[in-house]
């Protein structure tokens, strides 16, 4: 118990000092976290002994409730909105990311299966990183932000259908299997939604309590019942947090927010960890230049979308740009992505994303920072008048 | 005046105006009751200048010194979070008895349960008005309370 104690004592302040330092940087937390549970744990530069269980169990609540406030993140009408104004923007953000990420599988010789969950990992931007970066670059009044943050929703909605698919998917058997399982995901899918729309009300009524202590219990309560009954039917637990989220109404949302994010931070921080810990820093090298390669292909493809999204609100040559390196950081959603994958066993998954999500989760926020000023040496084409 | 409303998903939403003065300027008003204050019209188009940022007291008392129509919202607010609670605009309407009488006269809040929170006169807000404070007919009253309440508040003021 003593040894337990001590020893995450000194992995939380270690934490709180790597974010810390990338705060400082203007970093996201998130590759340092990586960064630590790579270098800990197996391999690393110390094996980790009496926390080892508890940080895995705490990583598992970190990915509910990650997945919980992502849901949470928007709300109906900024879903109606992004969907009237930038689909062509959602549909280019698919169409340039995810195929590198499902070629990349297929060169690597992965299975199909592995090569979607890759597709997903390089499909999706880090709302966490983006939103950020956004307030901290003291952007949020620039012209091309709300394409950005159209992107970032239409992400959102696309991983409502992406995650239950992907796990269908993952868990493998025969076609017909495979096929009756994506249609029960599909049906799940639209029934908690439809669910949300008629009796969404009820559940903010009964989440928008006067008091924290009751929103925090009933929230975690309600998140936690219905990932375990998705995880009974073989969905993933993680699938069932992101749906509650999604069913929260914007009012309780609000509220249930500002309750839950501490504990979001707290147990994320050991999910981040702990996907860390189960990749040997010795395992990445035969992974690294794929991954630096994939990074630099997406971050590419990327700055594709964001300048696209940011053209349709018609914002100058330097805004797109600003929009374009905005996006690049990869984050939470590609490990989340990556997390289902290892966990039914495609493992080679693990080490490609945590280095594929270190490089561009500290690349991207710096990338972004000073887009403007390398978009600034060329001359603007088309002043608006 | 043209006040273009931007949603800013999960950020909140940004009102952009023009001035006669020739300024462009955007309003950010965050979810977290925050405000930037900023101005187009630097050598880019699309990145403002940010000329403030406001917490929510300082904001709040802004839109105190400026004028009337953001109190009512922010009750407007207040009611939204707390079921049942709904706010109303009253007029003191002209002849009212409680013309050149002082607030406390009117006995409102023991009679109907509901309270008046602020006093609109003319472009001057007076918040959280005093019992001795002299109406005026013409003077639009804030009321916050039950619907049933502020149904008594105006019957009293006609009567």
């Amino acid at each position: 118990m003593d040894a337990f104690l001590l020893e995450l004592g000194v992995i939380l302040l270690l934490l709180a000092a790597l974010a810390n330092v990338a705060g400082r940087l203007g970093l996201s937390a998130i590759p340092a976290f990586l960064l630590a549970g790579l270098l800990l744990g197996e391999g690393g530069i110390h094996d980790l002994g009496a926390s080892t269980s508890f940080i895995e169990v705490a990583g598992e609540l970190g990915v509910l409730l990650l997945l919980l406030l992502l849901g949470m993140e928007f709300s109906a009408a900024e879903f109606a909105a992004s969907l009237r104004r930038h689909t062509p923007s959602g549909l280019v953000d698919l169409v340039l990311n995810a195929p590198v990420g499902f070629a990349t599988g297929l060169l690597l010789g992965y299975d199909w299966q592995a090569c979607l969950a890759l597709a997903g990992i390089t499909w999706i931007s880090s709302s966490g990183i983006v939103a950020r970066l956004l307030s901290d670059l003291k952007r949020t009044g620039f012209r091309e932000t709300p394409s950005i943050l159209s992107v970032l929703v239409l992400e959102d909605i696309a991983m409502a259908v992406f995650l239950p698919l992907l796990v269908v998917v993952l868990s493998g058997g025969t076609a017909l299997v495979a096929t009756g399982n994506v249609v029960a995901a599909v049906a799940v899918v639209a029934a908690v939604l439809l669910a949300a729309r008629l009796f969404g009300h009820h559940l903010g009524r009964m989440i928008g309590h006067g008091d924290d202590e009751q929103v925090l219990l009933r929230v975690v309560g309600v998140m936690l019942l219905v990932s375990g009954l998705t995880y009974l039917v073989d969905a993933s637990a993680a699938v069932g947090a992101f749906l509650v989220g999604l069913a929260i109404p914007q009012d309780a949302a609000r509220r249930a927010r500002g309750v839950l994010k501490p504990l979001r931070d707290l147990f994320a921080a050991l999910f981040f960890l702990s996907f860390g810990l189960h990749t040997a820093p010795g395992e990445l090298g035969p992974y690294l230049l794929v991954a630096l390669l994939l990074a630099a292909v997406t971050a590419v493809t990327k700055v594709g979308t964001g300048m696209f999204a940011a053209s349709r609100d018609g914002v100058g040559s330097r805004g797109r740009a600003r929009a374009g390196a905005a996006l690049i950081a990869r984050g939470e959603f590609s490990i989340v992505i990556a997390e289902l994958a290892v966990s039914a066993g495609y493992t080679e998954i693990g080490p490609l994303a945590a280095a594929y999500v270190v490089i561009l989760g500290i690349s991207g926020p710096l990338l972004a920072k000073y887009a403007d000023r390398l978009a600034a040496t060329r001359p603007d084409p088309a002043p608006t008048p | 005046m043209d006040v273009t409303e931007i949603l800013l998903p999960g950020v909140g939403v940004r009102y952009e105006f023009p001035t006669s003065s020739g300024d462009r300027v955007g309003i950010v008003a965050k979810r977290d009751r925050e405000f930037d204050l900023v101005r187009y019209g630097g050598s880019d188009p699309d990145a403002p200048e940010t000329l403030l940022t406001l917490t929510r007291e300082e904001a709040d008392a802004v839109a105190e010194i400026l004028g009337a129509p953001r109190i009512v919202e922010r009750f407007a607010d207040l009611t939204r979070e707390i079921p049942g609670l709904v706010s109303g605009t009253l007029e003191v309407p002209a002849g009212s008895r409680f013309d050149g009488q002082p607030l406390g006269e009117t006995r409102s809040r023991t009679l109907t349960g509901a309270s008046i929170v602020a006093v609109v006169r003319g472009d001057r807000v007076l918040a959280s008005p005093t019992p001795a404070e002299v109406l005026r007919s013409g003077d639009l009253l804030v009321v916050v309370g039950t619907t049933s309440g502020i149904d008594g508040v105006r019957k009293i003021l006609q009567g």
